[in-house]
């Protein structure tokens, strides 16, 4: 269907980890390509992988066989300084847990991957990313002083200011009520459709799944549709 | 700079969350511990220095027990040197009733050729430099003999038969020798005054003196000179010479508060490295989402040292500064023992600030450290995702590498520093043991105490690797602190009661052989029970088995000591009852056995003697030679009159000697002692109870300066404790929170904790205790041959000490733990 080259391809990827009961395989020859600017669900039931397989297609983790690419660079042969390197310039991520750095300020916090992947002006364009997500006024609150909705919308501004090809997202409503899960979730795709980033979100939420272009439902390991 | 600007917001972060309060507090008193040493023994180092130069008061400085020969002024005139002569010996000055030993000090013109003396007007007056020497009829007294006689300036006092008058007071001469204290103060008199007073006669303990100074080539030369002529028995010491011993003896001071600092120094590494694990604990999430949004290993890695390397110089600056302080009050408590007035610390002792702050910090913290470098960054999806555990060898062997390091570096002496690391690591070893037992036997009391307590306990025992290391941190500190307090002071009770009530307590030396019997008579008139008089005679050993001594190995220092100087040889029909025979016999009256020595026995082993060894004495020019019969075990603390060489009869008798004596004078009856002082004046009376007061004096300003440097150890304790709380704190904080949600009082929880805390502290205070004990036995049987009984105060103190510290303390920093909302914590998970 998709014709244009894929942003992020996967192919026969597997992650076996051992335990006390023998060779655990959480993800089994899992096969996944997804072109630029498509918007991806991945859902499935507790422990079915979900988290496992975003891990390894954003490069945080190395899986046990198989290949991945992302935005031309062969993930699976690099090492982990040069994964580093790869999110650094492509890929912006959103958490659960926000997972923001408590000695920083929010700014700051937005301002981090433009400074690590080494860009200029990353203030300039921290400070516009969070009025994207309508923070300006809270920009030098560390994120203890924000609540749950504010910091999810600072690691959102984080995640889309480098301008990524690829943004992962990992149940990015989880930690939040109804409501506000709500707001960060449209703010996540208009973003996502202004910026024409590749999206690809681990999520329970069917209205989440539903807001994606397509839906990958994964179980045991597999990819089942 | 992106890593400086990152560790320094992390510096600034986790210092306003309080992340780094223990790792800083233990890094400070270790830095405070280890400076405060330095800074005070740079300053006893400067003085030495500054003093090296003029503590001969001369450039060559001939001394002897018997006069020197005018011909060596002579010669040095000759050689355009300047002289100047003194002569000092011990005698008891008087100003009516009262009495004080002193060290007389008489000098010619010119004294001092080198440095300068000084003087006050007044006792309250400051020191100035003295113009000259004291006009005839004069005396210049140390401020401590005008106190010890109750005197002004201007008070006429009695040396021997003359009577000076009292005009400055002597703040500071030149050549008063090492910096610490010599038993008795000093009197400054004139040389040619000396005869008035009678108290130079012919076998007195006086030391002549002559000073020589000029310019180097000449002072070179006329050292040869000397060297070549002098006799064997006179002392030719120049600049070189000198100063070595204050030097080592200033050295092993300082080596020895090292020590006492070095055991703060472990405990507050302990606290570190248990601060360090939490502080990686708190920091997996960061790195892993730093990793994850493409830091590389090496930002993560230089993060953490810089920040690290941030906190070290934080600590030792802060450090430094409380150790700067601190060490006045070491000075202060020394200040009796040192002096003269001390220069201002060098600064360079700061350094020592942060080279220990590195070293504890490289050594243990780095280790758990470095694996945040290798957090896996998936982490941030996964919270369960640990970078790979530390091997013990890096853990361990980094701690050792750092500690032997820094040893070695404070020690500076590759005998001493493996005595020490050995020691240290089988005394922990053993602690370790010993509060292992302790948690163990704890657990057996679970079931037979409330609630509050059982929890307590059970906590003690669950966290069983960690609250044995608090026992032991905590323990230790207490133990010293007992030690020194407690247990020293009963060892000196024990000491003086093992004394009989009439042991001797008045030395009297120098009387002459015509006034032996005028001095018995003296005191059995008064009803005194007759003296032993015991004769003596000055010899110097120059052969044995017809080798001279100079061509001998000897086996030990004390050995060679003892023949380089003169030695008091005695003679006696039967063997004094404080000596034991351990070898060969003992002489009978008559035997026909011909002249025979009995040696005492450590001496005899330091000289290496075997029985039958022919002995040669130089006496007074005259060569006096004896078999060894016998050997004899002393026992030097009944204040007798005691000889390492007793001759047989027979052998020294025609020789020119003096006798010496002991006797007990009760309190109430001093005034016999000042009327026999006034009618043998040239017989010198030493106070041992006075000379006793003042070496426990001294012993006891030492302690006390020991103990302080040992404050900080129990600081270190307090550190380790709070480490260990600090690590347990997110544990305890869902354990409150659960016991709350299930219906627990905040009281409860609150007592619960108190239980264990106080409970850690009962276990430390005993193992405190009988630590104290047991080293206070060992000392007491195998050093000082005391019977040593336990003191129950060792326990009484121990226990509550540490009940009331540890339990105290303890409880006090888990309170905001209880006061913690459950709710808060049970939704975070």
């Amino acid at each position: 269907m998709h014709i244009a080259e894929p942003v992020l391809r996967a192919e026969k990827v597997t992650k076996e980890v051992s335990s006390p009961e023998g060779t655990l395989t959480i993800v089994a020859g899992v096969d996944l390509s997804v072109a630029p600017g498509e918007s991806v669900a991945i859902i499935g039931a507790s422990g079915a992988g979900k988290s496992t397989l975003l891990a390894l297609l954003a490069g945080l983790d190395e899986p046990t066989s198989g290949r991945v690419w992302l935005n031309g660079s062969e993930l699976t042969a690099l090492d982990e300084d040069g994964r580093a390197q790869v999110r650094a310039n492509h890929v912006g991520f959103v958490f659960q847990s926000f997972h923001l750095v408590p000695a920083l300020t929010a700014i700051e916090n937005v301002m981090l991957p433009l400074e690590l992947a080494g860009k200029p002006n990353a203030r300039e364009a921290a400070a516009e990313a969070l009025e994207a997500v309508n923070l300006s006024a809270r920009r030098h609150h560390y994120p203890r002083q924000l609540s749950g909705g504010e910091q999810q919308r600072v690691a959102i501004a984080r995640a889309f200011v480098t301008r990524p090809a690829v943004l992962f997202a990992d149940e990015p409503t989880g930690n939040l009520d109804a409501a506000t899960g709500e707001r960060i979730i449209e703010l996540l795709f208009d973003l996502n459709a202004a910026s024409r980033t590749t999206l690809v979100v681990v999520t329970h939420d069917p209205a989440v799944a539903r807001r994606c272009e397509r839906t990958i439902r994964i179980e045991a390991g597999r990819l089942v549709a | 700079m992106k890593a400086l600007r990152l560790a320094l917001l992390a510096l600034v972060r986790d210092g306003k969350s309080g992340e780094l309060r223990v790792l800083m507090l233990a890094l400070v008193v270790a830095v405070a511990a280890l400076t405060a040493v330095g800074f005070f023994t740079s300053r006893v180092q400067q003085a030495v220095d500054r003093q090296a130069g003029e503590v001969l008061a001369a450039d060559l400085r001939l001394q002897s027990r018997s006069p020197l020969a005018d011909d060596y002024l002579r010669l040095a005139q000759e050689a355009g040197l300047e002289s100047a002569q003194l002569a000092t010996f011990p005698s008891v000055v008087m100003h009516g009733d009262a009495t004080a030993l002193s060290a007389i000090t008489a000098v010619s013109d010119g004294y001092p050729l080198r440095g300068q003396v000084r003087v006050a007007p007044t006792l309250l007056a400051p020191a100035q430099a003295a113009e000259g020497i004291p006009g005839p009829g004069e005396a210049w007294l140390a401020a401590r003999l005008f106190a010890q006689l109750d005197i002004d300036i201007g008070a006429r006092i009695q040396v021997g038969n003359a009577e000076l008058v009292a005009t400055r007071v002597l703040d500071y001469r030149p050549d008063q020798g090492s910096q610490f204290v010599d038993l008795a103060p000093t009197l400054l008199m004139r040389l040619d005054d000396v005869a008035a007073t009678g108290l130079i006669q012919e076998g007195s303990r006086v030391s002549y003196v002559q000073l020589f100074a000029g310019d180097r080539a000449a002072v070179g030369a006329f050292k040869e000179l000397l060297t070549s002529r002098k006799k064997p028995t006179e002392r030719l010491a120049d600049i070189n010479d000198a100063s070595p011993q204050i030097r080592s003896a200033v050295e092993r001071a300082g080596r020895f508060l090292n020590l006492a600092a070095l055991v703060t120094l472990l405990l507050a590494a302990i606290a570190v490295a248990i601060a360090a694990r939490r502080y990686v604990a708190r920091h997996l999430d960061t790195a892993a989402l730093m990793k994850s949004i493409g830091a590389s290993q090496n930002l993560v890695l230089a993060i953490t040292v810089l920040e690290l390397a941030m906190i070290a110089i934080a600590a030792s600056i802060v450090g430094a500064a409380l150790g700067f302080g601190a060490q006045h009050g070491i000075a202060y408590l020394l200040k009796d023992l040192v002096r003269s007035e001390l220069p201002p610390p060098s600064l360079s002792a700061a350094g020592l600030g942060l080279v220990t702050a590195l070293a504890i910090l490289v050594g243990f913290a780095l280790p758990p450290l470095l694996q945040l470098r290798f957090v896996p960054p998936a982490r941030v999806l996964r919270r369960n995702l640990e970078p790979p555990p530390l091997r013990y060898v890096t853990v361990y062997g980094t701690a050792i590498a750092a500690l032997v390091a820094l040893l070695g570096w404070l020690v500076r002496d590759l005998a001493l520093l493996s005595v020490v690391l050995v020691g240290t690591l089988v005394t922990f070893a053993a602690l370790i043991g010993a509060g292992a037992l302790l948690v163990l036997a704890l657990g057996r009391l679970r079931g037979s105490v409330g609630v509050a307590w059982r929890y307590g306990i059970a906590n003690i025992a669950r966290r069983g690797r960690d609250s044995v290391i608090q026992v032991v941190a905590f323990g230790l500190g207490l133990m010293v602190l007992l030690l020194l307090a407690v247990v020293r002071s009963d060892l000196m009770q024990e000491w003086r009661a093992s004394l009989p009530a009439d042991a001797p307590n008045q030395f009297m030396i120098n009387i002459r052989p015509e006034q032996a019997s005028d001095v018995r008579d003296f005191f059995a008139e008064r009803g005194f029970a007759p003296p032993e008089l015991v004769p003596m005679v000055r010899a110097r050993l120059v052969e044995i088995n017809e080798r001279p001594v100079g061509e001998i190995e000897l086996p030990t220092d004390r050995g060679r000591e003892f023949i380089e100087r003169e030695a008091n040889l005695t003679w006696a029909q039967h063997i004094q009852v404080d000596n034991t025979l351990v070898a060969g016999t003992w002489w009978t009256p008559d035997d026909g056995g011909g002249p025979r020595v009995s040696v005492e026995i450590e001496m005899a082993r330091a000289l290496g003697l075997e029985l039958g060894d022919v002995l040669t004495y130089d006496v007074a020019g005259e060569r006096v030679s004896a078999r060894v019969t016998s050997f004899r075990k002393v026992q030097w603390d009944t204040f007798r009159p005691n000889f390492f060489m007793v001759f047989s009869p027979g052998t020294l008798d025609d020789q020119t000697g003096t006798y010496i004596t002991s006797i007990h004078v009760p309190r109430e009856r001093k005034r016999d002692l000042l009327d026999f002082m006034r009618r043998f004046p040239e017989v010198t009376v030493i106070d041992i109870e006075a000379i006793l007061a003042q070496v426990r004096g001294v012993m006891d300003k030492a302690a006390l300066a020991v103990q302080y440097v040992f404050g900080f150890t129990l600081l270190a304790g307090v550190a380790v404790l709070l480490a260990a709380i600090q690590a347990t704190r997110d544990e305890r904080r869902y354990e409150s929170a659960m016991l709350r949600t299930l219906g627990a009082r905040r009281r409860v929880v609150l007592q619960g904790v108190a239980a264990e805390f106080t409970t850690l502290g009962l276990l430390a205070g005993t193992l405190a205790a009988f630590g104290a004990s047991a080293a206070g036995y060992v000392l007491a049987r195998r050093v000082f041959n005391l019977d040593y009984s336990v003191d129950p105060t060792v326990w009484i103190v121990g226990l509550l000490a540490g009940a009331l510290l540890v339990g105290v303390t303890g409880t006090l920093a888990t309170r905001s733990v209880v006061d913690h909302p459950p709710i808060e914590t049970l939704r975070k998970g």
